[in-house]
């Protein structure tokens, strides 16, 4: 959809900062511009800063997305993945990318990020030898942890120490080579870099400072690196974690002025008026960042001049830095360099491994380190950011907020103490004030809330504590950290409560729902109905009577409604394999009722767009008498098993996996689930099913059936996880059949499986359906009873009869030939 | 210009938290039944892309269009909640069960 009138806006990178500019400039100038995006990585923007938690394995990459495809669908933005920008013509206002796309611009900003330094040593451009900058970089990583041989890695600073923490974490050998005396020298004095070092140490990590690189040693491959001094450290794996450098090649060989980054003015302004640039490509009064909070401020400032407010300005000032390794309290802010006109007060506790240190001149902080205890970091933060004169406190002042004015040891008490302006979230810029303003204006009771309205906590996560604190004062007792969200504005109970009140309560109908539960609207909405249908559905197969008004219409006439109020009608295909007869039956239906388009599914089969609603059973008459049932493509239920031909015809076959999807799905149509749920059967890993992607999915191996579950490829791309690996057919219908219940006895209504999975965690889902028999058994027995009440083809009943009212119009009045 | 009333059928036709068509050469009319056993009569087609209101979940006097999740009333014809929008709303009469609508000649051939 194009916006006429609209400027075009091209951006060249899609990191953090630029995504953040645009959050900024489609609030204030929604609709001024036509937006392209061209990011080198082929994927969508993610939240950097966290890739260690990936490494690590406490987070996984959709954790840390910030934008998903959605986001970009929603908004308009046209995003080319894997593009990388190779010209931009300024004459001819163009960009280029390697693939061959140019696109023309009225504004351009460059946010081609950094790259990483690679030191010059000979056998730097070995396999093996990494840098740690994107996902690709994770991955490559995690790869070569399986091994769990030896990993050095270059550089003691902050990115390097929490790659070595994740390796380790991954089980791998890790040393550490620093070139300085002591680790994080930048951001640490001395002797908190050696309580630093020796908590690296305790990880089983190995750190050898003053330590020079001669060479990467190796053939084919990485074998090991030799020190200055001829020691020799063997290694599978290097990462090289020395720095970053502004990535402004490309605006250099454009023309524009560049000097250690492209040079840009407080208004993010280049050398070019039409251009612009972000993030860490650019160079502010002759200094680069890194960091987030100064990039995001960036960000502001760029959006606010793209809207054509040109008053906003860049202003340096100082971030406080935290190492991401769970388990190492680290906080350091400003300059804290020893000097002539400088004091120190430092407090250190040896058994409790605390160290504070903070400097002061003329009586006023400008630099902090904290190590071990740092929750008075945004305390000091404070003082320092406005200049306050601490001579009145300078006794206690290293005790910390809580100890002045003899103020209770109270964590909440000390929030409260903090005035409005006090900085809570770092990485955005968030202060006290309007975290708190935000949670009274829009009346916000959960963290989610307060991270989509105000971004506090919503990057690095490392203020969600205090954050939450803010929210406890804010709203008192109204604010219950573990707080669901309601269903919907008919009542305060989540999905979770009123699915297991349906169950402890006995209620098997809506009205006995909305009675018991004490709905606040008579007879529900659009939303709340169709779940509840749903839950009952599932819960009392045999007794309850499916209530169609609560359906959604697809689901009333068992076809696809079309934006025009037509129909699409889609038979199943078993397995996704037909026949000329079958064909024959669909060709001729096309005809008879002139059929406006035939379309070849995803999953396997035929639709048949443009069917006049009253033509719908006429049209399943003719398809019936040809075999076909309902596609049930329209259903939150079972839709295809998409299968490859196996071992049959295949050369690489390794077992029937035609077979075993057809049985599957024969044995499974006709069942509701909270969402719609596509299978696929892969008869070998060459994966040609795309069995890898789906809710559930099966790749057959010599050994016998491995299967995978929690895959998406919609608005949200994801690969599934292995569930297990099976010996039989039967076993592996049983598995996917104990799943399926399980899944349809607890999701909450429209939740696809890989968000139910994530929520409760694939590791239960494992325990439960692959070690608990008597569990899986009781899941695989509970679906069968259920089935016997499901596999009803809902075209033949509507062909003899059934809801002839749906199909019909009541009458028809003001023609010539008027009914009546 | 008259108002004429025209015979539709009867209530029972409607299922109760549903909606039936009526055909006329203005476009369709969607009827509805509330579960109070009300009747409304509004132009089928959301103000919103044109969707077929009469397909849409009934709940309380609305319905909430198939398309895209309008939520309309039934009374008063106008989009609820955040959104914007109006369809016409016919009056309907019910006598005993058997329903008719206002059918304004006049009205229907300056609308064409």
């Amino acid at each position: 959809m194009t916006n006429l009138g609209a400027q075009k806006l091209v951006i060249i990178g899609n990191g953090m900062a630029p995504g953040r500019m645009l959050e900024h400039l489609f609030e204030q100038a929604p609709g001024l511009y036509d937006v392209t995006i061209f990011n080198a990585e082929p994927r969508v923007n993610y939240d950097r800063i966290m890739l260690s938690p990936v490494l690590s394995g406490e987070k996984t990459f959709e954790d840390i997305i910030i934008h998903g495809d959605g986001w970009y669908i929603e908004n308009n933005v046209t995003l080319y993945k894997g593009h990388r920008i190779v010209e931009i013509n300024r004459q001819a206002r163009t960009v280029t990318s390697d693939h061959g796309v140019t696109e023309s611009y009225d504004k351009l900003v460059i946010a081609t990020g950094s790259v990483p330094f690679i030191i010059p040593v000979p056998g730097k451009d070995l396999p093996g030898v990494i840098t740690y900058r994107d996902l690709d970089d994770v991955d490559a990583m995690l790869l070569a942890a399986q091994s769990r041989e030896k990993a050095i890695v270059i550089g003691g600073g902050l990115l390097g120490l929490e790659a070595a923490a994740g390796l380790a974490l991954r089980g791998m050998d890790v040393t550490v080579l620093h070139v300085m005396p002591t680790l994080m020298e930048r951001q640490l004095d001395p002797a908190a870099g050696y309580l630093l070092q020796k908590a690296v140490e305790e990880r089983g990590i190995k750190v050898i400072t003053k330590a020079n690189t001669k060479r990467i040693i190796g053939t084919d491959r990485v074998e090991g690196i030799e020190l200055d001094n001829g020691t020799i450290i063997p290694a599978t794996l290097v990462v090289m974690a020395v720095g970053i450098r502004p990535n402004a090649g490309l605006a250099k060989d454009a023309g524009l002025a560049v000097n250690r980054g492209i040079v840009v003015d407080a208004g993010m302004q280049s050398s070019d008026g039409d251009i612009l640039a972000v993030g860490e490509c650019a160079e502010v009064d002759g200094m680069v960042y890194g960091l987030v909070a100064p990039l995001y401020e960036m960000a502001r400032v760029a959006a606010a001049h793209l809207a054509g407010d040109t008053k906003p300005a860049f202003v340096h000032s100082d971030t406080p830095t935290k190492l991401k390794v769970t388990g190492i309290n680290l906080f350091s802010l400003g300059d804290f360099a020893d000097g002539d006109d400088r004091e120190e007060i430092v407090l250190r506790d040896a058994t409790a491994g605390i160290y504070k240190r903070v400097v002061i001149k003329d009586n006023r902080i400008i630099g902090t380190v904290l190590y071990g205890e740092t929750s008075d970091g945004a305390w000091f933060n404070d003082l320092k950011k406005k200049g306050t004169d601490i001579s009145a406190m300078r006794d206690t002042l290293i005790f910390g907020q809580s100890f002045q004015g003899g103020a209770p040891l109270d964590p909440m008490a000390a929030v409260a103490a903090l005035p409005d302006d006090a900085e809570i979230c770092g990485c955005n810029g968030i202060c006290k004030g309007k975290i708190t303003s935000t949670i009274t204006a829009k009346g916000l009771t959960t963290l989610d809330g307060v991270r989509a309205h105000t971004k506090a906590s919503a990057s690095c996560g490392s203020c969600t504590g205090l954050v939450e604190q803010l929210m406890s004062l804010t709203l008192g007792d109204a604010y219950n950290p573990a707080a669901v969200t309601p269903m919907c504005t008919c009542t305060e109970l989540g999905h979770d409560d009123v699915r297991r009140l349906i169950k402890a309560k006995g209620l098997k109908s809506i009205p006995a729902v909305m009675q018991e539960l004490e709905w606040k609207t008579s007879c529900g909405c659009a939303k709340c109905r169709p779940a509840l249908n749903y839950y009952l559905v599932c819960d009392w197969p045999d007794e309850y009577a499916d209530d169609y008004q609560s359906r959604f219409i697809n689901e009333r006439v068992h076809a696809n409604i079309q934006k025009d109020g037509t129909y699409s009608v889609v038979p199943r295909m078993w397995g996704g394999v037909t026949s000329a007869a079958e064909l024959r039956a669909i060709a001729d239906v096309v005809d008879k009722f002139e059929i406006p388009m035939v379309k070849v599914t995803g999953g396997q089969r035929i639709d048949l767009l443009g069917v006049e609603k009253e033509d719908l059973p006429a049209v399943w008459a003719d398809l019936g008498k040809a075999g076909f049932v309902s596609g049930q493509a329209y259903a939150k239920g079972l839709r295809t098993v998409k299968t490859c031909v196996g071992s049959d015809w295949c050369r690489f076959g390794t077992q029937d996996s035609t077979g075993l999807g057809i049985r599957i799905e024969k044995f499974m149509w006709g069942s509701w689930t909270p969402a719609k749920l596509k299978l696929a059967v892969s008869g070998c890993p060459r994966n040609c099913a795309e069995a890898t992607c789906k809710d559930i999915g099966v790749i057959c191996v010599d050994s016998g059936f491995e299967i995978h579950f929690a895959g998406a490829a919609g608005l949200d791309i994801k690969g599934t996880d292995v569930l297990g690996l099976v010996k039989t057919e039967d076993e592996a219908l049983e598995h996917i059949v104990a799943l399926t219940q399980m899944y349809r006895e607890q999701a909450r209504y429209l939740e696809r499986i890989y968000k139910w999975a994530k929520r409760i965690g694939h590791d239960e889902i494992r325990r439960q359906i692959m070690e608990d028999h008597d569990k899986r058994r009781a899941y695989y027995e509970r679906f069968v009873f259920s089935q016997k009440f499901a596999q009803v083809d809902p075209w033949s009943e509507r062909v003899s009869g059934k809801d002839k009212h749906e199909f019909k119009p009541m009458a028809a009045v003001g023609f010539h030939q008027a009914a009546e | 210009m008259t108002t004429n009333w025209i015979a539709i059928g009867h209530i029972d036709d409607i299922p109760l938290r549903g909606a039936r068509c009526v055909k006329t050469p203005d476009g369709k009319i969607a009827v509805f039944r509330t579960a109070e056993n009300e009747v409304f009569a509004i132009e089928d087609q959301c103000p919103h892309k044109g969707g077929p209101l009469s397909q849409g979940i009934v709940h309380g006097r609305a319905v909430t269009c198939p398309l895209h999740n309008f939520v309309i009333s039934l009374e008063s014809g106008r989009a609820l909640g955040a959104d914007e929008g109006e369809v016409r709303t016919i009056p309907v009469r019910n006598i005993d069960g058997q329903l008719s609508i206002a059918f304004e000649a006049a009205a229907l051939v300056a609308a064409e």
